[in-house]
């Protein structure tokens, strides 16, 4: 049987973090199908029909899924779901959301944040925090998962010649419906995707500080700018750039950790990443255990050395 | 209004995890065993509404071994009425304690249903959503913000990039996100008054849920250990190793 990528997109383009979960799925197998529910996304339908390794792509094209509200999307994939053994979405905010909405509607257990494919049935998936990795066998009929997008190079968006097939599916739960959303803007590159992140932590002691300190760094490197929860909770920035267990999972091949301590939380979010640099005037500050290049140093004279010297 | 709040007993967050040596799982045998924080973020946001006068009665479920009365116990000394614990000795999976919660819910008439968005254990961020599915209602996930106005609610939801609100009819299931509150901390007296308050005791059978699941672990490994870093003097130091031994910039 086929098996199901749902899109991960904003109505316009797809996201990389599809391309992601596409990869994870040709790891399980060949015939992939996407499907794009949204409104006015006949672009991202496609699109996604040029990614490598895609056969088919399902578009569900109406208002009501526009937000892609949870209780909506999540009985149309439960509708279209007898036809695959898998049905895969990115772990973010949105395939968190709906997917184990349709693991309950189809009575079956699922699986979040994979990290791993072992074969069709087993999987890899951090627990406790990314503190250990479990290996799980699953004997369901039907196999929901989420994909950890950062465990997964993307296959190639290009390529690929899927035929789009549009289904008139309208499904409405009319039990929610969206009131509005507030997008903090950022002409930098998304976190999640971004090849370098840097990030700040509490001894910026200000909002400010990240302004000029930390943005002009990342604007050299052409990275994206991220926080530990520290950072956040002290309303230095907004909550969306915080990177942890609780936030973003990063997986860059540069992560500058500047005036980062490193607890649990925050390491479960970065360390995966491929070089870690740590700035911090602590020596015994955890997030030196991880660090593959410690600097101790005063973030305040270091880091406009660094951007001055990059 | 009835809110049901449900918590999980999970090892504290500031406990450094073992992984036992025959890869079985992570070594629990004593470790210090605690409230799941986002649940005590859930169990903090009923007792506010129920001090905003829009909930009457917090009720909190636990399903889990015995000693998860204790956390059922906590949650009472932090204003919560009354408790129902559901032994279960099998390791509890989502959709098998979205199945419990979904009968208590109903069986209790309760109009909010508040969850920890992920418990730190297993990480799978999937009961509360799962719960909302078998109920057929409508959902706020990793709520910031939750306001009661008549028989809606409206939650402001984290999600990447933003936030974003949404409105849902009573009743409804709220997953919290961190930023939702900042739970207080149980009084003395209260401790001693939540000894007082009832605790129904109940199995899975009373329920008609087979806690059995079709998810085997296999083994559980540590992560991959990180070669040791080494530490350098200078910016000019770091600038040349990330450009000539690391290649990354």
């Amino acid at each position: 049987m086929a098996i199901l990528v749902y899109a991960e997109h904003d109505n316009a383009s797809l996201k990389k973090a599809t391309l992601n979960t596409i990869a994870a799925a040709k790891q399980i197998g060949d015939d992939i199908h996407v499907l794009v529910a949204g409104s006015g996304a006949q672009a991202v339908a496609d699109e996604a029909a040029k990614a490598e390794g895609v056969t088919k792509v399902l578009l569900a094209d109406n208002a009501v899924y526009e937000h892609q509200l949870a209780g909506n999307v999540a009985l149309l994939v439960a509708d279209v779901a007898g036809d695959y053994s898998h049905i895969l979405a990115a772990a973010t905010t949105t395939g968190k959301n709906f997917m184990p909405r349709v693991a309950a509607l189809l009575d079956v257990s699922m699986l979040s944040e994979i990290s791993g494919v072992v074969d069709a049935q087993t999987f890899e998936r951090p627990i406790y925090a990314g503190n250990a990795t479990a290996t799980v066998k699953t004997s369901e009929d039907k196999v929901v998962l989420t994909v950890r997008t950062t465990a997964f190079d993307p296959v190639a968006s290009e390529g690929g010649s899927a035929t789009v097939e549009t289904i008139d599916n309208v499904q409405e739960t009319g039990k929610a419906s969206f009131v509005n959303e507030e997008m903090a803007k950022s002409d930098r590159p998304e976190l999640t995707s971004a090849g370098i992140v840097v990030s700040g932590g509490r001894a910026l002691a200000n909002g400010e500080n990240f302004t000029k300190y930390i943005e002009p760094l990342a604007d050299k490197l052409g990275a994206a700018v991220g926080a530990s929860r520290a950072a956040v909770d002290a309303g230095y920035v907004p909550n969306d750039m915080q990177v942890g267990q609780t936030g973003k999972i990063v997986a860059p091949q540069l992560y500058i950790a500047a005036g980062i301590s490193g607890a649990i939380q925050h390491l479960a979010g970065m360390k995966d990443s491929k070089v870690i640099v740590a700035i911090n005037n602590d020596p015994e500050a955890p997030i030196a255990s991880v660090a593959d290049y410690f600097l101790e140093a005063d973030l305040f004279e270091a880091l406009p050395e660094l951007t001055s010297k990059v | 209004m009835k809110a049901l709040v449900a918590v999980k007993r999970v090892i504290d967050y500031n406990v450094k995890v073992r992984v036992k040596a025959d890869n079985s799982g992570v070594d629990l045998s004593n470790t210090k065993m605690s409230i799941n924080p986002f649940d005590e973020i859930a169990v903090e946001e009923a007792v506010r509404l129920k001090e905003a006068g829009v909930i009457d009665e917090i009720i909190v479920a636990s399903i889990g071994p015995k000693e998860s009365q204790e956390q059922i116990r906590a949650a009472l000394a932090l204003g919560a009425d009354r408790g129902i614990l559901v032994v279960s000795d099998e390791k509890p999976y989502p959709l098998q304690v979205a199945k419990i919660l979904k009968n208590i819910a109903e069986t209790e008439s309760t109009d909010i249903i508040l969850l920890g968005k992920q418990a730190i254990d297993d990480d799978n961020n999937q009961t509360g959503q799962m719960l909302a599915a078998l109920m057929g209602i409508g959902q706020g996930t990793f709520a910031s913000e939750v306001k009661v106005e008549g028989d809606k609610v409206n939650v402001t939801r984290e999600i990447d990039g933003g936030l974003q609100t949404v409105a849902l009819d009573l009743p409804a299931v709220i997953t919290t996100d961190l930023r939702l509150n900042e739970p207080r901390y149980a009084k003395l007296p209260n401790i001693m008054k939540a000894k007082k308050k009832p605790l129904d005791e109940k199995t899975p059978a009373d329920f008609g849920v087979d806690m059995a699941s079709k998810q085997e672990i296999i083994k559980v490994v540590p992560p991959a250990e990180r070669k040791a870093g080494i530490t350098v003097g200078s910016v000019d130091e770091l600038v040349d190793k990330l450009r000539n031994e690391a290649k990354v910039i």
